[in-house]
């Protein structure tokens, strides 16, 4: 009893596991407090940030509802907008539950997108029921090996995956450029080097009665499935045993080393499905635009979400509603374009410094708690 | 005129490149030594070097003074450095998660504030000639350093003096040691962290305004790629040795300049992968010198990264 | 995909159109006016290159009654831009967007100008065919003819008889670059050889600079670029003694004693024309292009350390220019790697749709297209 509560951290998913009844209540209330509490005083402290420099918090906030929520239009631009950030967001929520931070999943999403384009190209009579599915295949591989590489780099080396990942994104990057300029440029892609376009089959439309391509419930699903697996199967618990304490979970006969494997290939698969999504319902070709900071945006949402799967999905949205957003605020406000980096660095931040208030936040204002862990 | 030199300009631009492009990893990877030393890692240096380069620049042009941009660079490091550390003193706050979250923000000012520097030209860092010897105007040009190069040598002489033998630097070890033991000696933690990331922030804003006022020696979006990052992982191949975080930072420059001395040869195909060559080297040297048994040899214990 | 989604999509998005109108018409400056103009550029829009020269052209439009511009900086070439353009359309009642990034058009502006049948879609450097949706369209300017100029100033400049190329990529529009640059020069002396160096994308400052570096220390004392930003090239080849051509603007204020002379745009005569079209109801031509002649590219003037035999011969070629059907790219023509390209007797005005998908570089380029 004493034993597993000590592994279980104070995430929302921990809370779920938790054993005391009244505990485990004020822990989920925690978990959905603390972070909206966390998310208002940063968009309090952004709208002083904007006092700061003569512009109003209110027409910010205002236009933000405009352009990210307030219309049919403006709520499809967002749910567009989160689709690929949905799966690269768990490319670092996934190892994050090992305790591993990876911040290379723009490396993966590149590559999976590259992958995808190639067997694409390669198989332009194929019907789309096949080739679609054997693109998303290669864009899995590709993602997939890529942060493998990171885990078994870290298992069997012991090298830092944070920096790993980081390098290796560089690397993938190179590597596309080099195909999509070298031996694999279409030669009809005159001023935009690409690989050979899709053949329309192969391309993913958008959900019916809507202008939103059906990768965001790709990506939704890919999260669902995610927090399911984390939170009622025995396999996510001892991932999670071994993220709380990697001795421990040895010395228990866990395969930390499998567990590492499998986290940070399906992490970069993630990924990797991202890009293939974004090549198939967006560019329809392989080139230097994938290079588009998707992966990196994913970071900021795990973050946002504290690793939970789940909590990915309203994060992607909101991060998503920004960024839908930022383009009417620099029209009508004549704000710089680095705004929405600004208040995204803040939420940032609120989120990260929220989380000393866990365990504290209910008992200072005065709530009665019962079975408190030591 | 210039003299012709052959395949001998690779050489020479590799040194070149190497005295012009390593400063900033220089700057970067010390001021994480000292960081890192203390137990404490900030990755968020990459969005105080952009911030730097963004105030460096515009204290240049707004003072005249190049000196007093490098100054106000610095500072505005300290106060991210200060920021980080004191958001990492708070409980249960991890200091990998604030420092990809400063690194955004820091970024993001940078950007928000730097729109009106991109156009004015603001005063330059002047050079010193170390090749007026020569009579070959291609070692002339490679050896004018800058003399935050030779400040930055000096002051990782210096740094590996302070660790070696002075009090601050055993006090510094201690407590990314062993928090446990400095505690019990009776020596404050927090703020010792607080002041070795707050230099850590000085010296990332320097390495920004050396971008920004020498080389290249401009400020617009695009100034930095990645060096506040790629110095975190020099700094780990370097094994907390300030001495060997000048070597890596030279190996990394002289690794980058190797892409365009290549093509100026007429080695032009595949220029993305000599791009790339640096992040590979470094690669490969954390897999070699890594190991899965034993933590890093000169690690600080209390350091996350490394546990 | 079939023509159905694209319907469905039309028809929502008029739907959505008619639920977001009341709730803007309050808010929205821009119902006064008689024109809504957007403008979106892949990059800062101050950046003494590509995106200033779109900028300044907008801005040439704002100064015209009865106009609202519309400005977006930094927008990537991805489905952002497609957002982007439709957030100006829907919340902004824009008729006539001008997507300025090479990268926005295919896919983005052309399905985006089928969703929207309404509204004008200009796109800068595509290749608007028949094919693609009446409501689109695309202009550039023949730029090459300028750096052919540029070329016979380096070529009376240069003392080493090298020249240096500081370029982003190997694509037709930067190649066809070189190649004027260097023939250009080679008119004065066929001896002269450029060395290109390609950085890999559009903008790194840090390797443009290392390029210059590397392009001086192999002797090059005149050099030019193809990037998004010159101010880094030109101020490091500046400091470093050598002379520079510009592109884009004019860099002179940078380097007021190196700089030479420089191909710019023009782009203000474009987006007038269009406006002006646009304001009197009139149907905005699809496929525009123009040179020196028409107005839409032009050089800088002649920096104090050009000769007089160089201005001379170059106001004289320029005079050849003006006339029209002047021709850079003409045989017998040879590339680098000792193959003809152009039989004799051939000559491709700047006009000729050939030179849109050059692939070459010509003999005296030291460098290679992959």
């Amino acid at each position: 009893m004493s034993e597993t509560q000590a592994f279980v951290r104070p995430t929302p998913i921990g809370a779920a596991l938790s054993k005391g009844a009244g505990e485990s209540a004020r822990r989920r209330l925690e978990a959905v407090l603390i972070p909206i509490l966390a998310l208002l005083a940063g968009l309090f402290a952004f709208g002083l940030f904007l006092l700061a420099i003569g512009k109003s918090p209110v027409e910010f906030y205002q236009l933000v509802y405009r352009g990210g929520f307030g219309t049919w239009f403006s709520l499809q631009n967002t749910m567009q907008r989160a689709a690929p950030l949905l799966l690269t967001a768990l490319c670092v929520a996934l190892p994050a539950q090992l305790g591993l931070v990876v911040i290379g999943g723009e490396g993966a999403f590149v590559l999976g997108g590259l992958a995808a384009a190639a067997i694409g190209a390669a198989m332009p009579d194929a019907p789309g029921l096949i080739g679609m599915p054997v693109m998303a295949l290669a864009g899995l591989c590709a993602g997939g090996v890529w942060i493998g590489a990171v885990g078994a780099l870290r298992h069997y080396r012991g090298v830092n995956e944070t920096i790993a990942s980081l390098l290796m994104a560089y690397i993938a990057i190179a590597f596309m450029q080099h195909v999509v300029e070298g031996p694999l440029r279409d030669p009809a892609s005159l001023n935009k080097p690409s690989t050979t376009p899709l053949a329309d089959q192969l391309r993913i439309g958008e959900i019916p009665g809507m202008d939103v391509h059906w990768g965001f419930v790709v990506g939704i699903l890919a999260c669902l499935v995610a927090g399911f697996v984390l939170s009622r199967t025995t396999f996510g618990f001892s991932a999670r045993i071994a993220g709380g304490n990697a001795r421990a979970a040895a010395v228990q006969g866990l395969p930390v080393g499998r567990l590492i494997l499998t986290f940070t290939f399906a992490a970069g698969a993630a990924a990797g499905l991202a890009g293939m999504i974004e090549v198939a319902a967006i560019h329809g070709t392989a080139n230097a635009s994938l290079i588009a900071g998707y992966g990196y945006t994913g970071i900021l949402i795990a973050f946002l979400a504290r690793q939970n799967p789940i909590a990915i999905i309203p994060m992607a949205l909101i991060i998503g509603g920004i960024g839908a957003a930022g383009g009417l605020v620099q029209r009508r406000m004549d704000l710089p374009d680095a705004t929405v980096l600004v208040l995204q660095g803040i939420l940032f931040v609120a989120i990260l410094v929220s989380e000393t208030l866990s365990g504290r936040l209910l008992p200072a204002l005065g709530l009665k708690t019962t079975g408190e862990a030591k | 005129m210039n003299a012709d030199l052959g395949l001998w300009a690779v050489p020479l631009a590799v040194l070149g490149g190497m005295l012009r492009v390593s400063t900033p990893f220089l700057f970067v990877s010390l001021g994480e030594c000292v960081t890192e030393k203390s137990g404490r890692i900030n990755l968020g240096l990459e969005g105080t070097l952009v911030f730097g380069a963004m105030a460096g620049y515009g204290g240049a042009y707004l003072t005249g003074s190049p000196w007093l941009g490098v100054l106000a660079a610095g500072l505005f490091g300290v106060l991210f450095g200060l920021l980080h550390g004191f958001l990492c003193s708070l409980p249960k706050v991890n200091d990998i998660a604030v420092g990809i979250a400063l690194m955004l923000l820091g970024t993001g000012l940078a950007f928000f504030f730097g729109k009106p520097l991109i156009q004015p030209a603001a005063p330059m860092l002047p050079a010193i000639p170390l090749g007026a010897w020569s009579d070959v105007p291609q070692v002339r040009a490679a050896l004018e350093v800058s003399p935050l190069f030779v400040i930055g040598l000096l002051i990782a002489i210096a740094l590996l003096f302070v660790f070696k033998r002075t009090k601050i630097g055993l006090v510094l070890r201690m407590v990314g040691d062993s928090a446990d033991a400095a505690r019990a000696m009776g020596y404050p933690i927090l703020p010792v962290r607080i002041g070795a990331t707050a230099f850590g922030g000085f010296m990332a804003g320097v390495a920004g305004a050396y971008l920004s006022l020498y080389y290249p020696g401009s400020w617009n979006e695009a100034i930095s790629s990645g060096q506040g990052l790629i110095a975190v992982a020099l700094v780990i191949f370097a094994r907390w040795n300030p001495l060997a975080c000048f070597g890596a930072a030279l190996l990394f420059g002289g690794a980058g300049a190797l892409g365009p001395a290549l093509q100026s040869v007429g080695v032009t195909e595949g220029y993305y992968l000599f791009y790339a060559a640096p992040y590979v080297l470094t690669l490969l040297i954390l897999f070699f010198t890594s190991s899965r048994t034993k933590a890093l040899e000169g690690a600080p214990r209390e350091l996350s990264i490394t546990k | 995909m079939t023509m159905l989604p694209l319907n469905r999509r039309r028809l929502l998005i008029s739907g959505s159109a008619l639920l977001a109108a009341p709730l803007l018409m309050r808010v929205s400056p821009a119902a006064a006016a008689s024109l809504t103009a957007g403008f979106i550029y892949v990059g800062p829009r101050d950046d003494f290159g590509y995106n200033q020269s779109h900028a300044e052209g907008a801005a040439a439009l704002k100064a015209m009654d009865g106009i609202t511009v519309l400005e977006e900086e930094n927008v990537p070439e991805s489905n952002d831009v497609v957002k982007s353009m439709e957030s100006m359309i829907q919340l902004d009642d824009a008729s006539l967007l001008f997507p300025t990034s090479f990268g926005y058009y295919n896919p983005f502006v052309k399905e985006t100008a089928a969703d929207y049948p309404d509204v004008q879609f200009r796109h800068c450097g595509g290749l608007w065919s028949e094919a693609d949706p009446k409501n689109a369209g695309s202009y550039f300017g023949y730029i090459g003819t300028a750096q052919y100029l540029s070329g016979i100033v380096a070529g009376h400049q240069t003392k080493s008889k090298r020249l240096g190329f500081v370029a982003a990529k190997p694509i037709p529009q930067v190649l066809m670059n070189i190649n004027a640059f260097t023939l250009g020069a080679k008119s004065v002396d066929p001896e002269i050889t450029t060395q290109v160096i390609f950085t890999g994308d559009w903008a790194q400052p840090v390797k443009e600079a290392e390029a210059t570096n590397a392009l001086i220390d192999q002797g090059a004392d005149v050099l030019t670029c193809h990037v998004d930003s010159p101010k880094v090239f030109v101020q490091t080849a500046a400091g470093r003694g050598a002379f520079v051509c510009g592109y884009h603007t004019s860099q002179a204020p940078l380097a007021p004693e190196h700089y030479l002379t420089g191909a710019e745009w023009n782009w203000s005569t474009v987006y007038k024309m269009f406006a002006e079209k646009a304001l009197a109801g009139g149907a905005l031509p699809n496929f525009v292009r123009g040179g020196l002649v028409e107005g839409f590219v032009k050089t800088s003037p002649y920096g104090p350390a050009v000769s007089e035999a160089a201005r001379n011969q170059t106001d004289t070629v320029k005079a050849e220019v003006m006339k029209g059907g002047f021709a850079v790219i003409k045989g017998p023509l040879k590339d680098n790697k000792g193959n003809e390209v152009v039989a004799a007797g051939k000559a491709y005005p700047e006009t000729a749709v050939e030179l849109e998908s050059m692939d070459y570089l010509v003999e005296g380029v030291l460098g290679s297209t992959s």
